[in-house]
């Protein structure tokens, strides 16, 4: 971790923080459009949520590098207890959750014996054995924890419009860019 | 707690409120995208509850042609599909499959004698990794020409209603050459003498890159053996899988790969509609039947046959209902697999 201390993120890990939240949102949107449709648009977007996911595993992973190679800003050091908890615990579950779900949709996949298909004849081998009841646990899970997924990055957005609007501290502008507003410290007593 | 800001410029109160307002709008559009808030959209579980009254669910088992057979045995290329499609599958040379014969039928045990539609499902695997799935019947057409026709057609002839399947008919005249075939096409005592027809039109791909739509079919080379229908009435409620073992035993079955081309404005969107006759067909392979296998320990069982497993080289046209079969196969799949105690797997197989 570097020793420096800064109050934003760097640039490359806020461009992969915003790309990131572009392709998540758009993958769960996809992913509960996609298995409510008979329509055509169903296999455009199943052809496009397996590709998709395996790019979040790969990001979701450089930027578990980039983190531990640059670190993250300190949170305001008047946070209170339970919302730096919230902060720390939802961040590292966000974490797990990226590299969790493509990896149990392929491991969905794989337990059923579809071909994982990335791009017109480009394919990911198979990570299971064909098995009914593997299938059925991960297809649980990943339906479950998208909707995980789904509730913590509404969480996520609502507190990070909390920093903004409410509390204006500069965790938003961490993130985001911009000034942040001028805090006005209380004079030591 | 040290004061904040000077000032703020809004009250808390209507920060908050916009807080409120984005949040619920992301998740009103997230429930929107489900369908939740749509309860008229057809859905995939819409069409596979549609198969079964609540309660007569074959547990454990395919929602539609819910009673079949496993097989294996090989492709053989004749090479002449290459001319119309770069898929590997089709340069000449042997390919494994694993197939199932099928009729149609929410019921697994329902007696064969009862088997007016029958279907024969494939997946072909070539050497590059590739996978070709493909899911045919005995029809010559498909009865409705739309996703919604067909979920109508299965509220229809679901309903104790006497006057839905006629108010359904005088809706659907696309339907007239499916009543006919079923009124006078002859009854066959085998899955071994059938055409199974794919009906669904899917695009070539050539080497050069120009695109070929086009319809397959199985055509038997086993001789048919039409039987009157009170005939067949009196067979063991196997006899079907029983014919294929024994012939099967005695010696391999054939099926040879026709593949129709579309002239320009041939109806591809609609597997109600025939092409003519006279359309250019190929024949580009064969298809033969080595052995069968039981299929609650079949290699087929947990096989989903989903028309849009396809190799590179092939791929779907503007015909919608691969999409919505790929939909639907894959709820009838996460179902069966989900309930698979409901079907041992311990049984003694009739394996030959």
């Amino acid at each position: 971790m570097s020793d420096v201390i800064h109050d934003r993120f760097t640039p490359l890990q806020r461009v992969l923080h915003w790309v990131m939240a572009i392709c998540i949102l758009a993958m769960l949107f996809i992913g509960v459009g996609m298995v409510s449709t008979v329509m055509p648009k169903h296999l455009t977007l199943v052809s496009i949520h397996k590709p998709l996911g395996i790019a979040i595993l790969v990001l979701a992973l450089v930027r578990l590098g980039v983190r531990a190679r640059y670190g993250t800003p300190p949170l305001p050091y008047d946070l209170p207890e339970p919302m730096r908890l919230a902060a720390v615990l939802s961040h590292w579950v966000l974490y797990a959750l990226m590299i969790a779900m493509p990896l149990i949709g392929w491991g969905m996949l794989s337990a059923a014996r579809y071909p994982v298909v990335l791009f017109d004849g480009v394919h990911l081998p198979s990570i299971l054995p064909l098995s009914d009841s593997l299938h059925t646990a991960l297809w649980n899970a990943h339906r479950a924890l998208a909707l995980v997924f789904f509730a913590l990055i509404l969480l996520h957005l609502a507190a990070a419009l909390f920093h903004a609007l409410v509390r204006r501290d500069g965790v938003f502008q961490a993130m985001a860019g911009g000034s942040p507003p001028k805090v006005q410290i209380a004079p030591a007593e | 707690m040290p004061p904040r800001q000077s000032a703020p410029s809004r009250p808390v109160a209507v920060s908050l409120l916009v807080i409120a307002l984005v949040v619920g709008g992301v998740a009103a559009a997230f429930a929107y995208t489900a369908g939740w808030l749509s309860p008229e959209r057809l859905t995939p579980d819409r069409i596979v509850d549609a198969f079964s009254p609540p309660g007569k669910e074959p547990l454990g088992h395919r929602r539609n042609h819910a009673k079949g057979i496993c097989f294996t045995g090989v492709f053989e290329a004749n090479g002449e599909g290459a001319a119309l499609s770069k898929a590997r599958v089709f340069a000449k040379g042997q390919y494994p499959v694993l197939g199932r014969f099928n009729f149609g039928t929410t019921d697994p045990a329902a007696s064969d004698v009862t088997a007016r539609v029958k279907g024969l499902a494939i997946s072909i695997t070539t050497p590059d990794g590739q996978e070709w799935r493909s899911g045919m019947i005995q029809l010559p057409v498909f009865p409705v020409s739309t996703v919604q026709g067909f979920y109508d057609l299965l509220v229809a002839s679901g309903s104790k209603d006497p006057g839905a399947m006629p108010a359904f008919v005088a809706k659907h005249p696309e339907i007239a050459p499916v009543g006919e075939w079923m009124k006078t096409a002859p009854w066959t005592a085998s899955y071994a003498d059938v055409r199974y027809n794919g009906l669904n039109a899917f695009l070539f791909t050539d080497s050069s890159g120009a695109d070929h739509a086009v319809r397959w079919s199985m055509l038997p080379a086993q001789q048919p053996t039409d039987v009157p229908a009170d005939d067949l009435a009196k067979r063991d409620p196997n006899f079907l899988e029983q014919d294929l073992q024994e012939r099967v035993a005695a010696g391999p079955l054939h099926w040879t790969m026709s593949v129709m081309v579309a002239n320009p404005g041939d109806p591809t969107a609609d597997p109600s509609k025939a092409w003519p006759d006279d359309r250019k067909t190929i024949d580009v392979g064969t298809l033969t039947v080595q052995n069968v296998q039981a299929e609650a320990n079949g290699p087929c069982r947990d096989i989903n046959y989903d028309p849009t497993v396809l190799p590179g080289g092939i791929r779907t046209s503007d015909d919608p209902f691969p999409a919505a079969r790929s939909s639907a196969y894959a709820v009838s799949y996460d179902r069966r697999t989900a309930e698979a105690g409901d079907y041992p797997r311990t049984t003694t197989g009739a394996t030959p």
